[in-house]
């Protein structure tokens, strides 16, 4: 039977178990929108602005293994969706975008909602394709699953004209994809790894530092093991966060420009590191020429060659995917009788531990974000998906919040896409329907995508919004406080909305709470509201900076503590 | 240390822009950037001349390795490797000058391809080098335009770039 382009299109989506698609309708897209409408396979949830739909997708896909779907018309539908975009590819999301364009006959010629969207989106996607002829419609969209979320995973664009949307053609869904000009690796290469085992033996000042690629490899199960069978200490970065239970003994808590005092030292100096999915970014090991200073061997376990000798010079390259690698490398390991001695080493850490990095001055007059957060993390019993806008909240939040398994905490980490906090917890809120989703945010960020609480109400998405309101840009206050002078410039923000009555008039519960000794009360109350959305508004104390810093451009020992001050 | 890198891709519409996108998005040196299909016309070949340090030609061709449409990446300067440009020289030719461009055409192997009462266009074809010793040789008053390929590259031998 022949289908047209957009009933192919759902039909795709329907082969490929899609069960939510994020999307805004326009002109380009009418014909999906109809071929939507016909079936009740793929439910559509309807956002108030694409960058939400992207995000929200993105959201959806980070909380599970699944590739995440929006759908935007051409011209601005797509142009809003590009920030999604760009904070899915820089945190290595598995996504399908599929973009309507004007008619094939019209492109080029500055039609009404034209833009180059393959030309937009080429530098922030894993792969993008313009689909001409709707006889590619299929395996296009074939090769666009399969491309998102193979290999390091990523956005895929697909970008299709409005008359190839309502053209026909036999529909059949290829069964087996091939990509002649993509190949990548599983397994690392068996030289790497077993020199990768001897160092790790015979390490004396051992580091496990893991990122993004732990949870998106679903490596979570053999970097504990392998962790816990060598008994070294472990450190994660923003993105790796769960892929090693943060209560353990052996886990020294986030890494770089705001993590812990011990994790840091450690990570400057040790004699061997185990970098696993993780790219020595420059939030991660700030200054590189001072990160070289102390000679060390590193073994860098990643899929993506690019990411491997990018920023430091590495010992034993190791290209494949994490799990597999991680496999190769506990089958050596238990097979050998020797045990690393580092009890030395852990004694060192043990008193970086005891500068207990994260304390703080509680107050009872004023609210302190730091004490809200690990409020939030006892009520929840640590079982929240926790996602997060960007800013000092979503530092606190890394900092306070322990978590304990993968998928739990959802942040952009690369792009640092402020708004993105409300839209993924809807994709959060729907992939995971039982379970507690909070967006920690602040009254900057959330009010970046702020409409979205419409979409949570017309969807009855009963997410915690638990808003750090003191009134500043706070990350950007607190650098200029440090670095420019205590010279505010345009990080305080006049005229707030009165968030309780805007909640309230989006149909949802408001709360706003101004005493220390209300919090706890506050939140216990808003997470028994199950089936209610509440907006926690704390308002905190707009004077509290994140610790530790380590500032822009230096190392990682030359951190600032919070009592240096 | 300059590079000279090939590839094949696959010869689609925005292959090309992927590759040059790659090179300004991350900083990347082009000296010159030269592509046509192969004798499979569902392959492009490119040869791409560029400069940086080890590491930065280390990840221009992993980078280049990565995106989807490239299908393979050889760095020639890893080897031996023979390079060719061709340039197309229309020179002011008026008789006085007519017996020193042909002494010329002799030492640089050119050829005349096309004659008119004051002008010549003459082909060359060599390595970068020979061809910027040809400009510097000839008396920069006669020249009227350039127009040159940039570099071709093929390995020596047995090192072959195919599928």
């Amino acid at each position: 039977m022949e289908l047209t382009g957009a009933e192919i299109t759902i039909r795709c989506l329907q082969e490929e178990g899609v069960e939510y698609v994020f999307g805004y309708p326009g002109g380009a897209v009418l014909f999906i929108y109809d071929a939507l409408f016909n079936q009740d396979k793929v439910k559509h949830i309807l956002v108030r602005h694409e960058q939400a739909a992207v995000h929200a997708a993105d959201g959806y896909s980070r909380s599970t293994d699944k590739v995440g779907v929006a759908l935007v018309t051409s011209g601005p539908g797509a142009t809003n969706a590009v920030t999604g975009i760009a904070t899915a590819y820089m945190d290595s999301i598995p996504m399908v975008i599929i973009s309507g364009q004007v008619g094939t006959s019209y492109i080029g010629e500055d039609a009404f909602q034209e833009v180059d969207t393959v030309g937009i989106t080429r530098p922030c996607v894993k792969h993008n394709f313009l689909v001409k002829d709707v006889k590619d419609l299929a395996s296009t969209l074939k090769k666009a699953f399969f491309l998102a979320k193979s290999g390091r995973p990523g956005p895929v664009l697909v970008d299709i004209p409005k008359d190839v949307s309502n053209h026909k053609t036999t529909f059949s869904y290829p069964e087996t994809v091939s990509v002649r000009s993509y190949h990548p690796a599983k397994h690392g290469g068996a030289d790497q790894v077993a020199q990768a085992v001897e160092m790790l033996l015979s390490a004396k000042r051992p580091v496990v530092y893991s990122g993004g690629g732990v949870i998106q490899s679903g490596a979570a199960k053999q970097l504990t093991e392998l962790t816990r069978l060598l008994g070294f200490p472990i450190t994660n970065t923003l993105m790796g966060l769960g892929g090693y239970p943060a209560t353990d003994k052996q886990f020294l808590g986030m890494l770089g420009m705001h993590g812990t005092y011990e994790a840091n030292l450690a990570m400057q100096n040790c004699d061997v590191l185990l970098a696993v999915g993780a790219r020595f970014d420059d939030r991660v090991i700030g200054d590189v020429a001072h990160f070289g200073q102390v000679p060390r061997k590193i073994i860098h376990v990643d899929i993506d060659p690019s990411s491997i000798a990018k920023r430091v010079r590495v010992d034993v390259p190791i290209v494949g995917d994490v799990a597999h690698v991680l496999d190769d490398l506990l089958a050596a390991l238990r097979a050998s009788q020797r045990k690393p001695e580092v009890a030395a080493w852990w004694k060192q850490i043990e008193e970086w531990r005891s500068r207990n990095c994260l304390v703080y001055r509680n107050s009872d007059e004023v609210i302190k974000p730091q004490y809200v957060m690990e409020k939030l993390y006892e009520i929840t019993g640590g079982e929240a998906f926790v996602t997060s806008d960007v800013g000092q909240h979503q530092m606190w939040a890394a900092q306070y919040y322990k978590f304990n398994e993968p998928r739990r905490w959802i942040n952009s980490g690369g792009l640092g896409t402020m708004g993105f906090g409300l839209p993924a917890a809807m994709g959060v809120k729907l992939a995971h329907p039982d379970a507690t989703v909070a967006c920690v945010t602040g009254e900057g960020s959330i009010q970046m995508n702020i409409q979205e609480l419409s979409t949570c109400k017309q969807f009855r998405l009963p997410i915690k919004i638990v808003a750090l309101n003191n009134r500043y840009l706070g990350m950007v206050r607190q650098w200029q406080e440090f670095f420019h002078g205590n010279r505010y410039s345009e990080s305080y923000m006049d005229a707030l909305p009165d968030f309780v009555r805007l909640t309230e008039a989006f149909g949802h519960v408001g709360m706003r709470i101004e005493k220390p000794s209300d919090v706890e009360s506050a939140l216990k109350e808003a997470f028994a509201r199950k089936n209610d959305l509440v907006f926690l508004d704390f308002q905190t104390d707009p004077t509290e900076n994140v610790f530790p810093m380590v500032p822009g451009g230096k190392g990682l020992s030359e951190v600032i503590l919070a009592e240096d001050l | 240390m300059r590079h000279i890198i090939s590839l094949l891709m696959e010869n689609e519409a925005g292959a090309l822009s992927r590759v040059a996108g790659l090179f300004s998005a991350r900083g990347y040196n082009i000296e010159s950037l030269t592509v046509a299909p192969t004798e499979d016309p569902t392959l492009s070949r490119m040869t791409i001349v560029t400069s940086g340090s080890d590491a930065v030609i280390e990840q221009i061709n992993k980078q280049l390795n990565k995106l989807v449409d490239v299908v393979t990446v050889l760095d020639l300067s890893d080897g031996e490797h023979l390079e060719r440009e061709l340039m197309l020289v229309k020179v002011c030719a008026k008789r006085a000058d007519r017996d020193e461009l042909t002494r010329l055409m002799d030492d640089f192997h050119g050829r005349i391809i096309d004659v008119s009462d004051n002008t010549y266009v003459v082909e060359l074809t060599g390595s970068g080098e020979k061809l910027d010793g040809f400009l510097a040789a000839i008396d920069h008053s006669l020249i009227l335009e350039t127009v040159r390929t940039g570099a071709s590259g093929i390995g020596c031998g047995e090192r072959i770039l195919r599928l």
